[in-house]
C-alpha cells in the first residue's frame, strides 16, 4: 500500500532545504488551506451532480447531460449561475446575524471535513480526540441554520428553522451514541488509529450484532441530520417554501447548498470510518491471495468508493420513503432509536468486557 | 502518523480560516460581478405577496424547548461516556459498575420524562 506521508515528508523537508522552519510551515499551511478548498469544492459540486443524476435515475429521466460530458459540467455551471445573481438586501432582517449564517454553516462542514482521513497517511487533522472533535464541529451547523431562520424575519424560515433545530439536535444524540458505541469497541478516539485497527477485518464484521444495529441506527440519524430524504421537513417545499433558507438570495443560498451536500459525504464518510474500514481495503483473515489483490487498489480509491456507495443509499432514501410528520420524527429518535441505542451501548459493552462472541 | 511537524490544532485553525475565507471569496466576488438593482418591494420578506403582518420574530411552540433541553441532558451524558469508552476494556467490571449506576439515572430520567408525557408532541 502507497503511503502518503513519503510525500508529505517530501514536501516538508524540500520546503526547509531553502526556508526557514516558521515559513515552511505557513507554507505547509496554506498549501493545505489550498487543497481543502479544491477537495471541499470539486466533491460538493460533484455530489450535486451526483444526486441529480441518482435522481433522474430513479424517476426513468436522464438527468443533466448537456454541459460536459454526462453532464459533469453542470453543476460547475450552476454554481457561476449563482455566482453572478443577485445578492438582495432584506429591510427587516438582523442585518448582522444574517450574514453571519453561512460562515458559521460552511465552517461546521469544512472542520468536520478535515478531519476525515482519506489514505494511508493522507491525513489532515489528526486529532487523539479526532471522532469527538468531529461530531462538536459537526454540531456548530445546527446553530448557523438557526440564525438563518431567526434572523430572516420571515415565518416560513422561523417555523423551518425551529423543526431543523429540533431535529438535527435529536438525531445527533443518536449519531453521537452509535459513534460511542464503536468507540468503546475500537478502545479509541483518534481516526487514524480506528483505521488501522480495522486492517484484518472491519468493524461491521467483526463487530458482533452490537455494531450491525449502531450502523443502521447510523444510517438513519445521518440522514436525518443532513435534513435529507423522508426527515426534509424544515424545508417541506409544498408547505414551508424552502425552509430556512427562503429568504437567501445568490451565493448566500449557495453556502447552504454546498454544505448540505458536504455534510451527505461526511456522513458517508464517517460511516465509512467507523463500520466499513475506512481507507482500508477489503480484507478477510486467511484469504492471503484475496487481500494482496485487494491491496493493489490505492486507499484514497476505497475511501471515496466507500462514502459514495453509502450516499447512494442515503440518496435511495429520498426516493423511497415518504416525508415523516414531526411528531412521528421525534417520536422516532426518542422513542425507538434513543432506547435501542442505549441497550445496544450497554450489550456492546457487555462483549467487550466479558468477552462474550455470537 | 501525523508525518509534519505541525501540530493538530494549527491545523484545524488553517482549516477554520479557509471554510471562513471560503465565504468571504465567495462574497467578495459575488460583489463584483452581481447586479445590483432597488426596487421597494425587494426588500419586502418572501411570504405571500400582501405586507407582512406583525413581527415575525414572535413566540413559537414550547415542545421545541422542552426538546431542546432533554437534548441537553443526553448530550452531556455522552460527553461523560466518552473518557470511559475508551478505557472500557482496561477497566473491567470495576468501570461497568460504576458507570452502570450512572447510567441507570440517566435512563430513569428517559422513563420520567416518557411517563411525564415529555415525549409527546402536541
Amino acid at each position: 500500500m502507497f503511503d502518503f506521508s513519503i510525500l508529505t515528508e517530501w514536501i516538508h523537508s524540500t520546503l526547509l532545504g531553502f526556508m526557514p522552519q516558521w515559513l515552511a510551515v505557513t507554507t505547509e499551511c496554506v498549501l493545505i488551506g489550498l487543497v481543502l478548498l479544491l477537495t471541499y469544492s470539486v466533491l460538493a459540486l460533484f455530489y450535486i451532480w451526483f444526486e441529480r443524476k441518482v435522481c433522474a435515475a430513479f424517476q426513468c429521466r436522464l438527468g443533466p447531460n448537456r454541459v460536459g460530458p454526462f453532464g459533469l459540467l453542470q453543476s460547475v455551471a450552476d454554481m457561476f449561475k449563482i455566482l453572478i445573481k443577485e445578492l438582495i438586501s432584506l429591510k427587516h432582517t438582523d442585518k448582522f446575524l444574517f450574514a453571519l449564517a453561512p460562515y458559521l454553516v460552511i465552517l461546521a462542514s469544512m472542520l468536520a471535513f478535515a478531519v476525515l482521513p482519506w489514505g494511508n497517511g493522507l491525513q489532515i487533522i489528526n486529532f487523539n480526540i479526532g471522532i469527538f472533535f468531529l461530531i462538536a464541529v459537526s454540531s456548530i451547523g445546527v446553530l448557523g441554520i438557526l440564525l438563518a431562520g431567526w434572523s430572516s424575519n420571515n415565518k416560513f424560515t422561523l417555523i423551518g428553522a425551529m423543526r431543523s433545530g429540533a431535529q438535527m439536535v435529536s438525531y445527533e444524540l443518536s449519531i453521537g451514541l452509535s459513534v460511542l458505541t464503536m468507540v468503546a469497541f475500537a478502545g479509541t478516539m483518534n481516526v487514524v488509529e480506528i483505521v488501522e485497527e480495522q486492517s484484518n477485518l472491519w468493524f461491521i464484521f467483526s463487530g458482533h450484532i452490537p455494531a450491525i444495529i449502531a450502523f443502521i441506527i447510523y444510517l438513519i440519524a445521518g440522514t436525518a441530520e443532513t435534513n435529507r430524504g423522508p426527515f426534509d421537513l424544515p424545508e417541506a417545499e409544498s408547505e414551508l417554501t424552502a425552509g430556512y433558507h427562503t429568504e437567501y438570495s445568490g451565493i448566500h443560498f449557495g453556502f447552504f447548498y454546498l454544505a448540505e451536500y458536504l455534510n451527505l459525504f461526511i456522513v458517508s464518510g464517517v460511516a465509512t470510518l467507523l463500520f466499513f474500514g475506512g481507507w482500508m481495503p477489503l480484507h478477510f483473515p486467511g484469504w492471503d491471495g484475496f487481500n494482496a489483490i485487494m491491496d493493489y487498489i490505492p486507499s484514497v480509491v476505497w475511501f471515496i468508493g466507500k462514502a459514495i456507495a453509502l450516499s447512494f443509499v442515503i440518496i435511495w432514501f429520498k426516493w423511497t420513503f415518504p416525508r415523516l410528520r414531526i411528531d412521528q420524527m421525534l417520536a422516532l429518535e426518542w422513542k425507538y432509536l434513543l432506547p435501542i441505542n442505549l441497550f445496544n451501548l450497554v450489550l456492546m459493552v457487555l462483549i467487550i468486557v466479558y468477552g462474550l462472541h455470537f | 502518523m501525523v508525518s509534519l511537524t505541525i501540530l493538530s490544532s494549527t491545523l484545524a485553525v488553517t482549516a477554520a480560516i479557509t471554510g471562513v475565507g471560503l465565504v468571504a471569496l465567495a462574497l467578495w466576488l459575488a460583489g463584483l460581478i452581481s447586479p445590483r438593482s432597488f426596487n421597494p418591494q425587494k426588500g419586502e420578506a418572501y411570504e405571500c405577496g400582501i405586507p407582512t403582518r406583525g413581527e415575525s420574530m414572535a413566540q413559537f411552540k414550547v415542545g421545541y424547548y422542552l426538546f431542546a433541553i432533554l437534548f441537553l441532558m443526553f448530550d452531556v451524558e455522552c460527553v461523560f461516556l466518552f473518557p470511559w469508552a475508551v478505557r472500557v476494556k482496561e477497566l473491567g467490571g470495576a468501570g461497568l459498575l460504576s458507570i452502570a449506576i450512572f447510567f441507570s439515572i440517566l435512563v430513569l430520567g428517559l422513563v420520567y420524562a416518557w411517563r411525564k408525557g415529555a415525549l409527546e408532541w402536541k
